[in-house]
């Protein structure tokens, strides 16, 4: 049954009138939908705020969940409980989106800890191109340097219609040792992971200024390999 | 608490069916001609002479029209829904009829036909009411509840449009289900097995490609992708677009403007391309006004050379929808054809070439109908909605939206909020201040696509928060959020955080109707006045026996009626009297069947008579006129389907 973990007040379901302690989503008398509730996507289902997840339970439960939820099942039922189904079921699929990715997972839990994450600052007044994933990590200043040269050259003589094999084939063995550094960053990022869900909150809190800088560097590898396949492929 | 029976509806751009689950069975329900397929034509009788308004007719009917009073008849319809006025002209110059002069930029876009104008979504109205009444028929009680499929590319504003018609012909939506994930669900069914699938579906003038997952009954959408322009038709064009290069150039006539004369080709060319698909060859052979004839045999080899570069448009988006998803090829264990257009064996090869087939050991699933699964797989999910099924009760489709959701940011850019491939329903919940001190209201742009610049995405609203209590720059706190339903269609509801007023919101959807216009555009109301049902469908049991008797009662006069045998004009004439006889009862099953009788009766006249008109027509005899009311900018006017030409 999913349950909001804090903060639960007693409320009364508003098809049994029975009052219930917890704050679910389906009364635990006569089985109705709740409204929905103020939760994170880790209460959605029914779990600590935790980095390491088995997927493939979280798999199951979103499918369970999904089976009672999901608008299909409130097609005939009234319109509180249709608008109730729309918002439980978008909220356990944008959780289900989130958490079962681990990056996402990463950087949501990051977020609900106060971290400041570069892809957060969405809104109005944003340039996607400038989400703080603009500036090379420091060890990689030189090679970024060379690797912007060759692609802007690649470019050049893709423009003019010219194949330049040597060039062609540096940029690969570029891509692949950013790609290397990507994975290596991946299982830094899992180190970490084990440090937050186990640690005290001395030790979170150092492994979130750990993530957050892996992020970073995450993000910006990536938009690296990403740009040199886009050079390479069109 | 509504109730009755939830029909599912394949609204297409060729055909449209209506089906339901017969126990654990979807069926398509068969219209009053006995056909499964009604096509997807809609046409306006001659004005009375009472001045009242003229009757719509649907369907086989209505495409006689097309030859006879093509300035009177639309098909096709679903390649305009939900696009602009600036995009529905530019698709016009393809096709016979026009928007109305005094429609203006930022309008509702409404088609002339004859001497009314209908909007976009009012013609696709009748289909569904013609749909929606074959099914009360069947029945013999009303049906008020309906699924109905669209493309898996469709855009939010197309969606709505597709709602809209529904509402119009007095359905109740209930839920729009993308047409490739319907077909799965329809093979699904008895099957129940795990796995990963993709469903190809290249129809008559769309094509999707989507990829699930099924688990446990769960039909769970990993990816999607398409073209909402490519399908059966452009194969058609290619193939009219040759002959009428070769007319002209070896024979010197040009009928590039002569509607009726490309209508005539076109027929001859959709005939030789599915014969194509069971034969090695096709002959072409077609009559030219000055007696000459335009001959061709078509091998499969030159078609299939001809065809390539429309069937390559396919490979791009089933590459990106497997990247999306995650998978291999060797990774999916079934591949279904959906479509018309998939039983040319040139785009069975390229199935199977794309994900490995034949070398996994492996066939593309074609045992359903093409034409049909769709319609099937609405039934389904009709069944699932309805509830309280066995059949049905194990099953749940999770979907996606096709399209990334974005707003419109600085310097014209886009921010997503919602990623393309996201299961729906899915939300984003955005926040935006204000820029200067002051202000009172925030305008946001929502965008759909995939591209970088706002201008280069469908826009489809523009929102204006307004009642912001007047703070210094960049103090409120405007949460906006975005819900993309279950039907792929948004939502958006806004508050200001810091004064907790809720922020007015007024959506002015790009394209599309307001709520009161969808209102005023409700088909006759009679359709819903349940009390007198039975005595409704006694008196159009009458009207369908009437409209066959009237053209019965010309049919003598008709060169026609001379080819007919000695036989077949005893049968009709007998099957004439009979209906004449019931009609003065009060049997509705009798009379229906009387119609029936008297419709199988005069099959073979009928098409005899198709035939007379088509080769009057291509001699120019009759359709002189046709062209003439046609809009300066169209080039390549025929009554069937859309073609291209240089």
């Amino acid at each position: 049954m999913l349950k909001v973990l804090e903060s639960a007040v007693p409320v009364e379901c508003w098809s049994c009138s029975v009052a219930h302690n917890e704050l679910t989503l389906f009364c635990p008398h006569c089985s109705k939908i709740q409204p929905p509730q103020e939760g994170n996507y880790f209460s959605v289902f029914s779990l600590q705020p935790r980095l390491n997840i088995d997927v493939e339970a979280l798999e199951h439960e979103f499918h369970r969940l999904s089976r009672r939820l999901h608008p299909d099942r409130f097609a005939r039922a009234s319109e509180n409980e249709q608008e109730w189904s729309l918002a439980d079921t978008a909220l356990l699929n944008d959780a289900y989106r989130t958490l079962k990715d681990p990056i996402r997972r990463t950087e949501y839990l990051l977020k609900l800890h106060g971290a400041e994450i570069g892809e957060e600052h969405a809104g109005k007044n944003r340039r996607p191109n400038e989400m703080g994933a603009s500036r090379a990590p420091a060890d990689l200043l030189e090679e970024v340097f060379d690797l912007n040269m060759q692609l802007e050259e690649m470019r050049l003589a893709k423009a003019g219609g010219e194949e330049d094999s040597s060039l062609k084939q540096s940029l690969t063995e570029a891509k692949t040792k950013f790609e290397g550094l990507l994975n290596a960053v991946d299982g830094e990022l899992h180190t970490q992971w084990s440090a937050w869900d186990e640690g005290d909150e001395a030790a979170r809190h150092d492994a979130q200024n750990k993530m957050v800088a892996l992020l970073d560097r995450r993000r910006y590898l990536s938009n690296l390999v990403r740009e040199v396949n886009e050079t390479l492929g069109a | 608490m509504a109730d009755g029976r939830v029909v599912g509806i394949d609204l297409g751009t060729t055909n449209s069916l209506v089906a339901y689950m017969e126990g654990e069975k979807p069926v398509v329900i068969p219209g009053v001609d006995g056909s499964n397929l009604v096509p997807s034509v809609v046409a306006l009788d001659p004005m009375p002479k009472d001045g009242g308004r003229p009757t719509v007719t649907v369907g086989n009917s209505a495409r006689k029209a097309l030859i006879e009073t093509p300035e009177r008849a639309i098909y096709s319809v679903k390649r305009l829904m939900g696009r602009g006025l600036g995009e529905i002209q530019q698709e016009l110059k393809l096709f016979p009829f026009r928007i109305a002069d005094d429609v203006e930029e930022g309008e509702v876009p409404r088609i002339q036909l004859g001497e009314m104008k209908f909007t976009l979504p009012e013609i696709s109205a009748y289909v569904l009411r013609q749909l929606k009444r074959n099914a009360e028929r069947f029945f013999g009680t009303p049906v008020k509840q309906a699924v109905i499929t669209v493309p898996a590319y469709f855009n939010d504003a197309q969606r709505q449009a597709t709602k809209d018609a529904g509402r119009m012909a007095g359905l109740e939506v209930l839920r729009l289900v993308n047409e490739p994930t319907a077909a799965a669900l329809a093979y699904g069914l008895d099957r129940r097995k795990e796995g990963t699938i993709a469903v190809y579906d290249l129809g008559g003038g769309t094509f999707d490609i989507s990829i699930l997952k099924l688990r446990d009954g769960i039909f769970e959408v990993q990816s999607t992708n398409g073209d909402t322009h490519l399908g059966g038709d452009d194969i058609d064009n290619l193939l009219v677009a040759i002959a009428l290069d070769e007319i002209y150039s070896e024979n010197g006539v040009d009928l590039r403007r002569e509607p009726s004369a490309v209508q005539a080709i076109r027929k001859a060319a959709i005939e030789a391309k599915i014969r194509l698909s069971s034969e090695p060859s096709a002959h072409f052979d077609i009559e030219l006004p000055n007696g000459d004839r335009y001959q061709r045999e078509i091998p499969r080899e030159v078609f299939d050379q001809l065809i390539e570069p429309v069937l390559d448009r396919t490979t791009g988006p089933c590459r990106q929808a497997m990247q999306d998803a995650g998978v291999t090829p060797e990774q999916l264990d079934e591949v279904v054809l959906v479509g018309g257009s998939t039983r040319i064996p040139a785009v069975r090869q390229l199935v199977d070439n794309l994900f490995e087939l034949s070398a996994r050991g492996k066939k593309a699933h074609t045992d359903l109908n093409p034409d049909e699964v769709v319609a099937l797989g609405a039934a389904v999910q009709a069944d699932i909605l309805a509830g309280a099924s066995k059949a049905t009760e194990e099953l749940l489709l999770l979907d996606v939206t096709p399209l990334s959701l974005g707003i419109e940011a600085l310097g014209g850019t886009v921010a997503k909020i919602i990623q393309r491939n996201s299961t729906i329903p899915a939300s984003a919940t955005e926040h935006f201040t204000t820029g200067v001190d002051g202000q009172t209201n925030v305008a946001i742009h929502v965008v759909q696509g995939e591209r970088e610049l706002a201008a280069d995405c469908r826009s489809l609203a523009r929102f204006d928060l307004k009642g912001i209590p007047p703070m210094p720059a960049g103090l409120p706190r405007i949460e906006v959020k975005f819900l993309i339903d279950a039907d792929g269609i948004l939502q958006v509801s806004a508050r200001e955080q810091r004064s907790g007023q809720q922020a007015q919101i007024e959506v002015k959807a790009t394209y599309g109707l307001t709520d009161e216009q969808v209102e005023s555009m409700i088909l006759e109301s009679f359709d819903h006045a349940e009390e007198d049902f039975a005595k409704r469908l006694l008196i159009e049991a009458r009207n369908e026996a009437e409209t066959i008797l009237a053209a019965v009662e010309r049919a003598p006069q008709h060169p026609a009626w001379n080819q007919l045998n000695e036989q077949e004009q005893t049968n009709i004439v007998a099957a004439r009297d009979h209906l004449v006889a019931v009609k003065q009862g009060d049997d509705m099953k009798a009379i229906r069947e009387g119609t029936t009788a008297l419709d199988q009766a005069t099959r073979h006249f009928a098409e005899l008579m198709m035939e007379e008109a088509v080769s009057t027509a291509i001699r120019g005899k009759t359709m002189q006129a046709a062209g003439d009311d046609l809009d300066e900018n169209v080039t390549a006017p025929h009554p069937m389907a859309p073609a291209e030409f240089k």
